[in-house]
């Protein structure tokens, strides 16, 4: 019998949880600067992401998606990242836009209810937050596909979680980047849990990265907790697709150290030892060690770094806190370019029953 | 109709750069009614593109692209396979501009053919614009003519918001019409008026206008003077024209192929109800689609309502 097609998937790691290397290093380990940078970017996304956690705890925020534990691959993929492409994030990628250019305040104006904070200063041409599950991929690769018709040098990247991969849209941008060789690269964040149900319970399959396989494209798996590992094979990616060589699937395993969100109680479903275990492969803890090893890092600059992002977010706070709620116009301002004569009633009844300060 | 469709792509594809058209079969085939027919020749596969088979693809990559400098023209093969790229259409297309405060747009063309008669297969002929209307932040806008259809697509095409364009499939061919090619755009969020008359108004949409213009005609020899009105944009909905139709003739016939029960039909009778009762001289009617699933095409022309049901609806209506 012939064989039709086959398939491998390989797994790619630089550094492991002990912060050793195990695999050559790739050239940017020799730029301090942006090591250092990266870690600080790593602590300060997990700083922040405690004090929006406490914020909602506190009323003074709506729902949140904590990202805790997934500051390597958020991270990794944002230093790898150049400004002029473009990111489609899922909902909970705080690292990869902080990195780009998105401010805390506008994180927190979003998920404080006030659709201003989708409105970047910078990057101005990254999507928003996508909270409908996967549709965020087919327009990574519209926009991607726009690059390839004006012939920029430009790549998208669309987030995408396990439990994405099971929508028909994940599978439909996969189909349409492959058979145009668009330039944009997936990534999964496999962090283990699609709220209570687990990876095994999506599918059947062995990987996430081998759902690039039926569409004809590479796809990879990584150690999402090594920012060295997401760093390179992101770079690497985002590169070939610059190029003209086509999409790729990178499958960053990591684990969900939070609940799915503030909403949620992963208690209920998710046994205490596996997050224990999860706790020790965490990826700020190796990223320290190889600071450390190198000669780069001691717990005094650790203990200013700390103090430092503290404050960097208690200012970003205190601006969140300080903004009045957008006036009650909001609704209608952006609905269409112009608003339509036949909204102007609504808008007057609107006005007239303004509930909140800041409304005319 | 059709060739004015195809007419308004080369005019707006020929004039602004940034235009492209997506779709199943768009590219060398020219669309499986041939409204795209020729675009692929002329202006290359990166501007006319084939898309996989994929209703979804076809809305989200238009959202990308749209949001990312070009002004796609997408075609959906038929509205019975619309549904898949609604998601995206309520979810991302819709509140792209809203939700990101301006700073990201979708002016997107989403094209399909509407409605039946035909004698097309299963899930072809359907009439479904109701569930589009009922979305904020979007156009649907429904030409009855080939040179409303010119006009029309143009303006949607210009338009910076995203605009579903619903072409009546019994129009493609029924119609004969010259039309000039000359790039002028009709309005948007506007009715019609096709017939002036000052006894009762008959409003419609779409294929219909056709039956309710015979519908007039016959009346007219029963001395029945009936003014019709194209709605044209179904939403926002120009109900100004309307109620100022009614206040001068007083009664109202709404007619649509669509399903009656929370069809377009039932907002126009609220919306008079509010705004014109007292212009009323006999109870709004309703002459719709049944509340039945389009059947198969030997009964569709007892499916869509014809030219007698209108003329015996406004009769009844005007008997007083």
């Amino acid at each position: 019998m012939k064989t039709a097609a086959e398939f491998k998937i390989h797994y790619r790691q630089i550094l492991d949880p002990a912060g050793n290397a195990v695999a050559p290093l790739p050239p940017f380990a020799q730029d301090t600067a942006l090591l250092l940078r990266m870690y600080r970017a790593m602590t300060l996304v997990r700083v922040f992401d405690a004090k929006a956690v406490n914020l909602q705890r506190t009323g003074l925020l709506g729902t949140y998606p904590s990202c805790l534990g997934h500051e390597a691959a958020h991270i990794g993929v944002g230093a790898a990242m150049l400004p002029e492409d473009v990111l489609a994030p899922v909902y909970r990628e705080f690292g990869t836009q902080l990195w780009r250019g998105v401010t805390m305040t506008e994180i927190l104006t979003y998920w404080g209810g006030d659709e201003r904070g989708n409105d970047f200063a910078v990057p101005r041409h990254d999507f928003a937050w996508c909270v409908p599950i996967a549709t965020q991929t087919l327009h990574a690769a519209g926009a991607a596909m726009a690059f390839k018709v004006r012939g920029e040098a430009r790549c998208a990247l669309a987030y995408i979680g396990d439990g994405g991969t099971s929508e028909g849209a994940f599978y439909e941008a996969l189909n349409l980047a492959g058979s145009r060789t668009l330039p944009v690269v997936f990534v999964i964040v496999n962090n283990g849990w699609a709220i209570s149900v687990p990876v095994a319970a999506q599918t059947a399959a062995q990987t996430l990265a081998q759902k690039a396989v039926a569409a004809g494209i590479p796809g990879v798996q990584i150690d999402g907790n090594d920012v060295f590992a997401v760093r390179q094979v992101v770079g690497e990616a985002l590169e070939a697709a610059r190029r003209g060589a086509g999409p790729c699937v990178i499958e960053a395993l990591t684990y969900r150290l939070s609940d799915h969100t503030t909403a949620d109680d992963a208690g209920r479903y998710r046994p205490a030892q596996e997050v224990k275990d999860a706790w020790a492969l965490e990826p700020l803890i190796r990223m320290r060690k190889f600071l450390l090893h190198a000669g780069h890092w001691d717990a005094a600059r650790e203990a200013a770094l700390l103090e430092e992002c503290g404050a960097a977010v208690d200012a970003a706070v205190a601006e969140y806190l300080g903004r009045p709620a957008p006036a009650t116009d909001a609704m209608f301002d952006h609905l269409f370019a112009a608003l339509p004569a036949q909204l102007h009633e609504q808008r007057r009844i609107a006005r007239k029953y303004a509930s909140k300060p800041g409304g005319p | 109709m059709i060739e004015a469709i195809a007419m308004a792509h080369g005019w707006e594809m020929q004039h602004d750069r940034h235009v492209v058209v997506i779709g199943q079969d768009v590219g060398v085939n020219g669309g499986v009614f041939r409204a795209t027919a020729g675009l692929q020749q002329r202006f290359g596969k990166d501007r006319v593109q084939d898309t996989p088979l994929a209703e979804a693809t076809i809305a989200g990559m238009a959202v990308g692209m749209a949001t990312h400098g070009l002004k796609p023209v997408a075609e959906i093969q038929f509205m019975g396979f619309l549904y898949p790229a609604l998601d995206q259409i309520v979810n991302h297309m819709s509140r792209m501009r809203n939700r990101t405060r301006g700073r990201l747009q979708c002016p997107v063309v989403v094209r399909m053919p509407h409605g039946g008669g035909i004698r097309a297969p299963e899930h072809h002929s359907e009439s479904t614009e109701s569930l589009l209307c009922h979305i904020p932040g979007i156009r649907v806008v429904c030409p009855s003519s080939p040179a409303r259809a010119y006009g029309l697509l143009l303006a949607a095409i210009r338009d910076p918001d995203p605009v579903m364009f619903l072409e009546p499939v019994r129009l493609y061919r029924a119609m004969r019409q010259e039309v000039g090619d000359d790039g002028r755009a009709l309005p948007l969020d506007r009715c019609f008026i096709l017939r002036e008359g000052g006894d009762v108004t008959l409003v419609t949409w779409g294929a219909m206008t056709l039956d309710t213009l015979r519908a007039a005609a016959l009346l007219e020899e029963r001395r029945i003077s009936a003014e019709v009105i194209d709605v044209a944009t179904l939403s926002p909905i120009d109900i100004e024209t309307i109620l100022a139709s009614v206040a001068k003739t007083g009664k109202l016939v709404i007619v649509h192929e669509a399903a009656r029960n929370m069809g377009l039909g039932a907002e126009i009778a609220a919306l008079v109800a509010e705004h014109g009762l007292y212009d009323l001289e006999a109870p709004i009617r309703r002459v719709a689609g049944f509340d039945t699933i389009m059947p198969l095409f030997k009964l569709e022309h007892d499916y869509i309502p014809s030219v007698q049901r209108i003329v015996d609806a406004v009769e009844l209506t005007c008997a007083g």
